[in-house]
Order: C-alpha cells, then sequence, then structure tokens
C-alpha cells in the first residue's frame, strides 16, 4: 500500500440561500454542496473523481484548496492540516502550502488572462511566490514550456493565438511553475476537441511519471476517467457513494446509481445496440435532498428502510468502498 | 452518393455543396463538395471535431447560414425540390414543418420571455392555421409525447422555471409539432449529463420510429452516433472522409482520418490497468486554418499513410464496396 499524500476528513460546505428583500435580507435555506465526505489520495496516484452536474465535486476541490472557505472539517497533507493553517497562517506559510497544491481549471479560455502574453502568464506565479531568484526566472519558463510541449516562441504570444489544446498547456504549465507535488485537475479535456484530448491525456500522465505527481482528476466524461485513474470515486448530491479501484468500479460496480451512470454511456460500437436508459427522472434539489439514502426515490432496489437509513461508506473488501445498504 | 440507390428513392439528396465565409480576414472555406443523402425513416449520423463544418452542413438545409456565409455551389434536393433557388418566403414554409431543428443549447433556443403555450402554439398557429385554443390543445399533447408531466399546467410556464434535461424536451416537442420529415439534431445532447443525454436519446429514437421521421444527429461523440445512427458521414476541414452504415464505420472503416479518430478517444469498456505505459494513440498535428486549407486531401498534413501525390489533387469520394464511400487516394 502506497502512502497517503492528501486525506479528506469530514469535509463539509454549505452555501446559505439568502432571500434580500427591502427590509433587509433573511437565509431562508441552505444547500449542503458537500455532505461530510471523507477520502484520501495515495502518493504519485491519480483519483478520479465523478458524477452529475451539481454534485458537488468541483465544490470539494475548491474546499479542499480553500479556494472556497469550508464550513467545517479538514484536509491533510502530509499530515498537516492544511485548512486549518490556511485559516490561521501568515502570508508567506499560505504561499508554502499553495506551492505543493496547485489547480488546472476547466476552461482554457476563461483561466488565462486575455492581455498577458504567454511570458507574463507563466512569470506571475514567480512573481507572487519569489520562491525563485529573478535571475532563474526567464530560464525556468522556457524549461515549462518545453515541459508541456510548446517552443520558445510561444512565450511572447497571446492567449487569443493559440488552440484549445495548446492554451490547456499553458494552464497546465503554470500550474507545474512553482514545482507543486498534487494537482487537482478540473475538467482538463472537456472544452477540448476528441483528437486534441488524447495529447492532453497523454501529456497528464507523462508529467505524472516524470514529476511524481499526485492527481484528483475531476470529469464528468467517465471514458477519460477510466483511462487516466488509479481509483475512482462517484459522487451523487454531495456524498461520495462509492470508491474503489478503477477496473472494480467499471467492471462491477455495487451502488445502483454507479451503475445506472455506466450505464448510461453510449460505448462507441454499434454491434450490440444498448439499452441506455435505466434511470427515471432528473436529480432532485441539493435544496431539498430526500430522507435517508439521497438516491433513494430514484434506485430499482430500494428497500422501505432506505429513506430512514442514512447509508455509510463502508469497504466491502479489497479497498471496494460502498454507501449502500442494499448493494448490487 | 447515387451509386446505390437512385435519386427518388432519397428523402434528400445533398450535391456539391459549397459554402464560404467572406470575413475580413480572408475567405474561410468552411464546407467544399459536400454530398450526402437519406432515405425516408433513416438516421444519419453527421461526424467530426469543431470546424469540420458539420454544423454549417446542416444549417444549409435550411438555407440558415450565418453572415457572412454563403452558399456559393451545390444542390439540396429535398422531397424533389432543390432548395437552394428558394426565396426566403419559401423557405420559411419549409422551416419548422418539413424540416424541423433541435439546437445544441436548449437554454438559448427558447425564448425567455415567451411561455412555452405562447412559443409552441405560435409555430401551430403559423404553418398550421389552428386557433389558439387548438393550438394550446396539441402542444399538450406533444408535450405528454415527450414526457412532461402535467403538460397542460407546463404551457404557461418559462423556460427558466424548466432544468436542461425538460427544456431539451420542450424543444423535441416544438420541432416534431407539425409532422416534419426531417429533424436535424445538432449536438441535441452535448449539454445535458450522461443519465439524461441516455433518457433523451431514447426519446429520440422511439419518436422517430413513431413519427417515421428522418434524422440527421450532428455530433462529435461517437458513442452517441453508435447507438442512434444507421449511416454514418465523417466529415474533416469542410470534406467529407468516409460515408457508410455504422457498422462499417466502427468496424471497417477505410479512411485514415476514421481510424484515428477511433482510435484516439479512451474507451469507457476497456481497461488500461496493467500496461506497461499507458497512451492513447494520438493523431500528430492540428486542425488546419479553413482560410488557407491544406491543397489536395485536406487531411494529407496529418495523415500516416500520405504520399506525394496526396498533396496535389482533391479525391473524389468513390465507391469502395456496396454503400462504402472513402474519400482517399490511398484506397
Amino acid at each position: 500500500m502506497l502512502e497517503e499524500i492528501i486525506r479528506v476528513e469530514n469535509l463539509v460546505k454549505i452555501f446559505p440561500v439568502i432571500q434580500r428583500g427591502i427590509f433587509g435580507s433573511r437565509q431562508t435555506e441552505e444547500i449542503k454542496a458537500v455532505n461530510n465526505i471523507s477520502f484520501s489520495i495515495r502518493r504519485g496516484e491519480t483519483l478520479g473523481l465523478v458524477g452529475e452536474s451539481g454534485c458537488g465535486k468541483s465544490t470539494t476541490a475548491r474546499t479542499m484548496l480553500h479556494l472556497t472557505r469550508s464550513t467545517s472539517g479538514s484536509v491533510f497533507f502530509e499530515d498537516n492540516d492544511i485548512l486549518e493553517r490556511f485559516r490561521s497562517s501568515s502570508k508567506e506559510d499560505i504561499l508554502q502550502i499553495r506551492r505543493k497544491l496547485q489547480y488546472v481549471f476547466q476552461d482554457p479560455y476563461l483561466s488565462l488572462n486575455p492581455r498577458w502574453s504567454i511570458e507574463e502568464t507563466l512569470l506571475e506565479p514567480f512573481r507572487v511566490h519569489q520562491h525563485l531568484p529573478q535571475s532563474k526566472w526567464k530560464d525556468r519558463m522556457l524549461e515549462l514550456l518545453e515541459l508541456v510541449g510548446l517552443e520558445e516562441y510561444h512565450a511572447w504570444r497571446y492567449p487569443h493565438e493559440f488552440s484549445g489544446g495548446q492554451r490547456q498547456r499553458v494552464g497546465i504549465a503554470r500550474a507545474l511553475a512553482v514545482d507543486p507535488k498534487f494537482l487537482i485537475l478540473d475538467e482538463p479535456v472537456s472544452s477540448l476537441d476528441v483528437s486534441v484530448r488524447a495529447n492532453i491525456l497523454n501529456l497528464l500522465l507523462e508529467l505524472q511519471e516524470k514529476l511524481g505527481l499526485t492527481y484528483l482528476y475531476i470529469s464528468h466524461d467517465l471514458s477519460s476517467v477510466r483511462f487516466i485513474s488509479n481509483r475512482v470515486a462517484v459522487m451523487y448530491l454531495g456524498k461520495i457513494v462509492e470508491l474503489s479501484d478503477v477496473d472494480d468500479l467499471f467492471n462491477q460496480p455495487f451502488h445502483h446509481y454507479t451503475f445506472a451512470l455506466l450505464s448510461a454511456i453510449p460505448v462507441p460500437d454499434p454491434s450490440g445496440k444498448q439499452v441506455l436508459s435505466v434511470l427515471k427522472g432528473e436529480v432532485p434539489s441539493v435544496m431539498n435532498p430526500p430522507s435517508g439514502c439521497h438516491f433513494h426515490p430514484r434506485c430499482q432496489a430500494a428497500l422501505p428502510e432506505c429513506s430512514q437509513i442514512t447509508p455509510v461508506l463502508e469497504d466491502k473488501g479489497g479497498g471496494h468502498f460502498v454507501a449502500c445498504i442494499n448493494p448490487r | 452518393m447515387t451509386a446505390t440507390t437512385t435519386q427518388t428513392d432519397l428523402l434528400l439528396h445533398v450535391t456539391g455543396l459549397q459554402i464560404h465565409f467572406f470575413t475580413g480576414a480572408g475567405i474561410v472555406k468552411a464546407v467544399d463538395r459536400v454530398d450526402f443523402g437519406l432515405k425516408p425513416g433513416e438516421t444519419l449520423g453527421l461526424v467530426g471535431e469543431s470546424g469540420s463544418g458539420k454544423t454549417i452542413s446542416s444549417l444549409a438545409l435550411l438555407k440558415l447560414i450565418p453572415r457572412p456565409g454563403k452558399i456559393l455551389a451545390g444542390r439540396i434536393i429535398f422531397e424533389n425540390e432543390d432548395l437552394i433557388p428558394k426565396k426566403e418566403s419559401e423557405m420559411i414554409k419549409v422551416r419548422g414543418k418539413k424540416i424541423a431543428m433541435v439546437f445544441q443549447n436548449p437554454a438559448f433556443s427558447l425564448n425567455p420571455i415567451y411561455s412555452i403555450g405562447e412559443q409552441l402554439g405560435e409555430i401551430l398557429m403559423w404553418h398550421e392555421k389552428l386557433n389558439k385554443k387548438e393550438a394550446n390543445e396539441k402542444t399538450a399533447e406533444f408535450l405528454n409525447l415527450v414526457g412532461i408531466t402535467d403538460p397542460v399546467g407546463r404551457l404557461k410556464q418559462f423556460p427558466h422555471e424548466l432544468s436542461g434535461g425538460m427544456k431539451q424536451r420542450v424543444c423535441i416537442a416544438r420541432a416534431l409539432l407539425c409532422n416534419p420529415s426531417l429533424v436535424l439534431a445538432d449536438e441535441p445532447t452535448t449539454n445535458l449529463d450522461v443519465t439524461i443525454q441516455a433518457q433523451i436519446l431514447e426519446l429520440l429514437s422511439s419518436l422517430k420510429k413513431r413519427f417515421n421521421m428522418a434524422m440527421i444527429l450532428v455530433t462529435h461523440d461517437l458513442g452517441v452516433v453508435a447507438n442512434m445512427a444507421d449511416r454514418i458521414t465523417v466529415m474533416y476541414a469542410g470534406r467529407i472522409c468516409e460515408s457508410a452504415t455504422a457498422k462499417i464505420i466502427f468496424e471497417n472503416p477505410a479512411h485514415p482520418y476514421t481510424m484515428a479518430l477511433l482510435q484516439t478517444i479512451p474507451r469507457v469498456d476497456k481497461s488500461y490497468t496493467g500496461l506497461g505505459a499507458k497512451r492513447l494513440t494520438v493523431v500528430p498535428g492540428r486542425i488546419p486554418n479553413l482560410i488557407h486549407p491544406p491543397s489536395g486531401c485536406r487531411f494529407h498534413p496529418r495523415c500516416s499513410e500520405a504520399e506525394k501525390g496526396c498533396s496535389q489533387a482533391i479525391p473524389d469520394l468513390k465507391a469502395i464496396e456496396d454503400g462504402h464511400f472513402v474519400s482517399c487516394w490511398r484506397r
């Protein structure tokens, strides 16, 4: 068993729903976007985090890096509670943690400043962190460009001159500027064309091998998750419902939601036409989730007690965790 | 395209379609020598990456090419009539009535300031000359058909009150209102989650069967076309590479681009663990700029099998076996 690099414990993020009126505003309801989740990631592995839109996967990631303040819970990075340090430490200390954990954003069109050349974008982390003497900045920047497969002359260009795939390479280079150990990849390929996707996925794997990086790979595209991940966690309405090794999860899902999610993906093979739709209805509102197991109203195997008992994530053997009282 | 089927069998027959965009930066040769055909009740998958001309080719069927685009050449024979010479006043009788469209983003394709009943009823009042009461009844009937609960109550609702999946169901109902013989669906599920996508795809195929409509499904998702399409046409940089039945495209593709495209996608039904270094096969290079497209075959700079001749002349779409058309010099 590999050592854990990051451990999330009982992470909760509640967004208040505020109704504004002429006599002031009041909180009417709350959204439990991340509802008491725990998991850990081992050094050098890729954990895939999947789920439908609104299930809280991006909020989980943002909360882990304190880009959104958590409501409660802790995140241990190399056995330090980083959320605690983010809240109470000095700026210097916070920057030191930030250098270890970086984030690659979904949309390379929005996450690069259009008025900055690539050089300026890539020098910004050095300016903020001041972890390298200024004389080395330029060399390091050229090194970064090479690392992500761009050329030296690209440094003087602007984001609009690049294709989506090249922009995402810049986004990755920027995250790597501070020599992080852990990267959160938030849908890094979903806005790219299929032939470009393969390039970026290969690049991510190459970098992981070369630099010994650990990834949290967030996506709703299960085929890229299957390709890149070692383990996969499935989220539904703010909770992790299943977590296991990638092949176990795809070959033999225990949770009925995971099964439904996997069977909904159209496989590019026309010989056996699939019955795609097994799930009825839509994802219920996070504001008012069903009682007990959140999935029970849509579940085919629901028992009467599913609406009362909130299942907890349990190991069913071999590190295959599932939160269901009547698993498949 | 007419090698095996005579023209009269076809509901739609597009030949030699050429569309250019006259932009400030130069002329974008977006669609060039595009031919495809469709029998009544058939589903054609139009597959390609962004910029391949698949959306523009489908919009051309309704003559809705946005400015500064222009159809320069070609024939679009629909129900034995050429649509190209038709005037705008004639085209509005075709749009929504004989050829209907389901757009990619249901949030943008519904008017936010009209209720569902008003915007769907308007189509029936215009095309079918129904009065308001009849239009409302028929709209409710179609909303029920696409699986919307409480259809009469929904007539008074506005698009923002519906979820993404529900909005796409409304858009499908809108496309079906006048019982068209052809529905164009441009990436109808790209913005939806997989479980909702599965519901919408199932709905589309059951309605297609029930009303015996033909459908053109424009998408970049090979999984979606594999499940939906009878025939598939693969486009690259404004031209057609290959056209065949879905089975042939997936099991026995002939064009190097089709083969590369199939190899480059990660598969959900395949295990990648236990391999030494897992890598996906990549297509080298990038999608060309269509202001200065490559000469000859537009795929030749990225093609692993290209020879000298490939850059010199444009390959024709020719049949290599019954119903399997490829435009490649090496085949």
